[in-house]
């Protein structure tokens, strides 16, 4: 399973012929990614509805299956066999291909997080920027999607996330630029092997603990999640961007969120508190290096999501005029300021090596 | 305070306005309340309600019912203040007839009353989180609110809809364990009223939201016959049981919350505090409620003398009125209640013209609208 997933798909695309064996190939490694990530989206989903309830004085869903764990797919299977309603006056090219995009934006930002060592799917020298990239697009399927349901409501929904994602586009590649300075390359797992001693969050004394905090505030509001839920704003706007779509659409949307709050979470894991390593190399000399890996990399995960969710039970909405300020008034000229400083320890070589 | 003056900013800009139905069916609204904002971008111009969507016809209902039975329909009106609402019925009805209850059904009443004004005042908080989106306080609000009901149910046999008040007197005597639950529940709540300012009050964003946003001059709360804690946040004095003390307000110490900001924080402080003095007065009632009957004798079928009759009481959400105009017969002749809510929905269109849209959820939330209290 191990090389079958480092092969690098882009290369050897161009070089083999593409034989039987190979497209299979191919097509298993894809199946496992959707199907994980199927999983791991209701999962996330359930594990919200647990800390949720813990956060609010109550038990979250805990009937269907052990602990409540079929619940998300009960209402998965739900949400397929429910009428996929399409309003009269919608743009139906449009309507259908929003949900479409945010999915597939979603997905495709999965294939360059590294779980473990050699556990990727694709690893190439512009891995970040990939990410950073495609997650950019998922806004385009929102407005694409509002748009097109012809409702007010999706178009206020729409209106704002154009505002926030390219607005905190921004900040977080400013931190992302932080961390590119310390580790000297792009590439993911080169980012990880360059923590090998320290996490990046520690190597770069205060500038890089800043940067972390403005990936976080960046990475909430680029999910979407409160206190920068504004897009949906149940409050205010019915559910925004999503209110005319029902069934799978509906349930594509909801997927694509849960899925990149996974990225923002594994992205900040990555980049700032080791990837797949060991803190303090605890289980280095183990056998079965990738299984550790993994679990050390979805542990640091789980914090990042925990966070989130934290996050979301607690604070409330912000305001759009308040998101911008916050955004172009503080985060970016600190942001700025925090690159160029960091620019400087590096230049110096003033990173803080342990061990 | 300065009004929120955002909307000059955008001022040279040019765009074209449009229609938002906000309503019957929204999220924000609470209810079946519609309203036609005239929208530029997010910045609300204009606000236009639509209301009777449930408009029940209860004023003409009530000509046709006994006087007992008018109470029954007050219950229906702002239902989170339902035994503030019978009461009022109650007293205009012994007001009419010149009965003097007991000092133990005044008693009763008055507790009842601030127990149901904290019960209102939670579910509020609850829902006020929810509109500016901090989902747990609701659940915070339910857990405490729970305790009300679960005292309300013992002694008057239901949680919401009580007709507990009867004309001369209340319909059951208090259960045995009224004195000790209100008694556990008065330290709890005083515990968790700071928990509740921590979680949401001394929020950063919260405070963003809330300060500046909203403004109700003190003049426009009056011009537009604002009341309750909307009007008292904007400096209005206008609490019935300190102006007209009835049941037992007059023989109770408690301060008339006045909050000078007129904007939405105010009125949010304005009903935090009167949560304390809810409690203060039931900790100076609890332990004398005094004995004696808790029903006056009374004749089955009441007629009202010939004239008008008028009672106003305090609702959690302002003034609540109930005029009478009786014929003699046993039923009124006319009825018409003065319900807190229609107008403070009147001073809604002053404070939420050219806000955002976010803006104006957060302000309705502080309004605390009940719909059937409008539409009637």
């Amino acid at each position: 399973m191990m090389n079958m997933l480092s092969i690098n798909i882009f290369q050897n695309w161009l070089e083999q012929t593409h034989g039987i064996w190979y497209v299979l190939v191919l097509a298993g490694i894809a199946a496992i990614y959707l199907g994980f990530f199927a999983v791991a989206g209701l999962m996330l989903v359930y594990l919200e509805r647990r800390v949720a309830g813990y956060f609010q004085l109550r038990l979250g869903p805990n009937r269907v299956g052990p602990w409540g764990l079929l619940q998300t797919i009960a209402d998965a299977l739900k949400l397929v066999s429910k009428e996929i309603f399409i309003p009269k006056m919608a743009d139906k090219l449009l309507y259908k291909a929003g949900y479409y995009i945010v999915i597939i934006a979603a997905l495709l930002a999965l294939a360059v997080i590294p779980f473990a060592r050699q556990i990727q799917a694709l690893d190439f020298n512009v891995g970040l920027f990939f990410i950073s990239a495609v997650s950019s697009v998922g806004v385009l399927g929102i407005l694409i999607g509002a748009w097109g349901s012809r409702n007010k409501y999706s178009l206020i929904g729409a209106m704002r996330s154009g505002l926030q994602m390219i607005s905190y586009e921004l900040s977080a590649g400013f931190a992302i630029i932080a961390v590119v300075l310390m580790a000297g390359t792009l590439k993911m797992t080169g980012i990880v092997e360059a923590q090998k001693h320290t996490w990046f969050l520690f190597q770069g004394h205060l500038p890089a603990i800043i940067a972390f905090m403005i990936f976080l505030i960046s990475g909430t509001a680029e999910t979407n999640r409160v206190p920068f839920d504004l897009v949906e704003g149940e409050s205010e706007l019915g559910a925004g961007f999503h209110t005319e779509y029902s069934g799978m659409g509906f349930a594509f949307f909801f997927l694509a969120e849960f899925i990149n709050m996974f990225i923002i979470s594994a992205l900040g894991a990555t980049l700032f508190l080791g990837g797949w390593l060991a803190p303090f190399g605890i289980t280095d000399g183990l056998p079965a290096q990738w299984l550790w890996g993994m679990i050390w990399f979805l542990l640091k995960v789980f914090v990042l999501i925990f966070l989130l969710m934290w996050f979301r039970w607690t604070f409330p909405r912000i305001r759009i005029d308040q998101l911008l300020t916050l955004e172009w008034k503080y985060l970016l000229p600190v942001g700025l300021v925090n690159t160029v400083i960091m620019a400087w320890i590096v230049w110096k070589d003033w990173l803080i090596h342990l061990g | 305070m300065e009004p929120n003056t955002q909307i000059l900013s955008t001022e040279d800009l040019r765009s074209q306005e449009y229609f938002l139905n906000m309503g019957p069916q929204h999220p924000a609204t609470h209810g079946v309340l519609r309203l036609l904002l005239t929208m530029d971008g997010e910045i609300v111009k204009n606000i236009e309600p639509d209301l009777g969507y449930i408009h029940r016809g209860i004023e003409k209902m009530v000509e046709y019912d006994t006087y007992r039975q008018i109470i029954h329909v007050t219950d229906r009106l702002d239902y989170l203040s339902s035994h503030i609402n019978n009461e009022a019925v109650a007293l205009a009805i012994e007001k009419a007839l010149e009965v003097e209850v007991s000092d133990r059904i005044k008693v009763i009443r008055t507790m009842m009353d601030e127990l149901t004004r904290i019960a209102s005042h939670l579910l509020w908080w609850g829902v006020m989180g929810m509109d500016i989106g901090a989902l747990t306080t609701f659940m915070y609000a339910f857990r405490d609110r729970e305790m009300i009901n679960e005292i309300m149910e013992k002694t008057t046999g239901a949680r919401l809809t009580m007709s507990y008040n009867i004309p001369g007197g209340v319909m059951f005597d208090l259960h045995p364990d009224f004195v000790k639950d209100v008694k556990a529940f008065i330290p709890h709540m005083r515990k968790v009223l700071p928990e509740y300012d921590r979680l949401l009050t001394g929020n950063i964003i919260f405070q963003r939201r809330m300060k500046g946003v909203g403004y109700l001059s003190a003049e426009d709360a009056v011009s537009h016959g604002a009341s309750g804690p909307v009007a008292r946040g904007s400096g209005v004095r206008c609490d019935i049981r300190k102006k007209a003390p009835y049941s037992a307000y007059d023989r109770v110490k408690f301060d008339e919350i006045i909050e000078t900001g007129g904007d939405n924080l105010a009125r949010y402080q304005v009903r935090m505090r009167e949560m304390y003095e809810s409690l203060n007065i039931l900790e100076q009632l609890v332990d004398n409620i005094p004995e004696g009957p808790y029903q006056m004798p009374m004749r089955t079928l009441i007629k009202l003398p010939k004239g008008e009759f008028y009672q106003r009481v305090e609702t959690a959400r302002g003034e609540f009125g109930v005029f009478i105009v009786s014929d003699g017969k046993k039923n009124p002749y006319r009825v018409k209640f003065r319900s807190p809510g229609l107008s403070n929905l009147n001073a809604l269109i002053q404070a939420g013209r050219g806000v955002k849209l976010a803006d104006l959820v957060a302000i309705m939330s502080t309004f605390d609208f009940v719909i059937p209290d409008i539409d009637r």
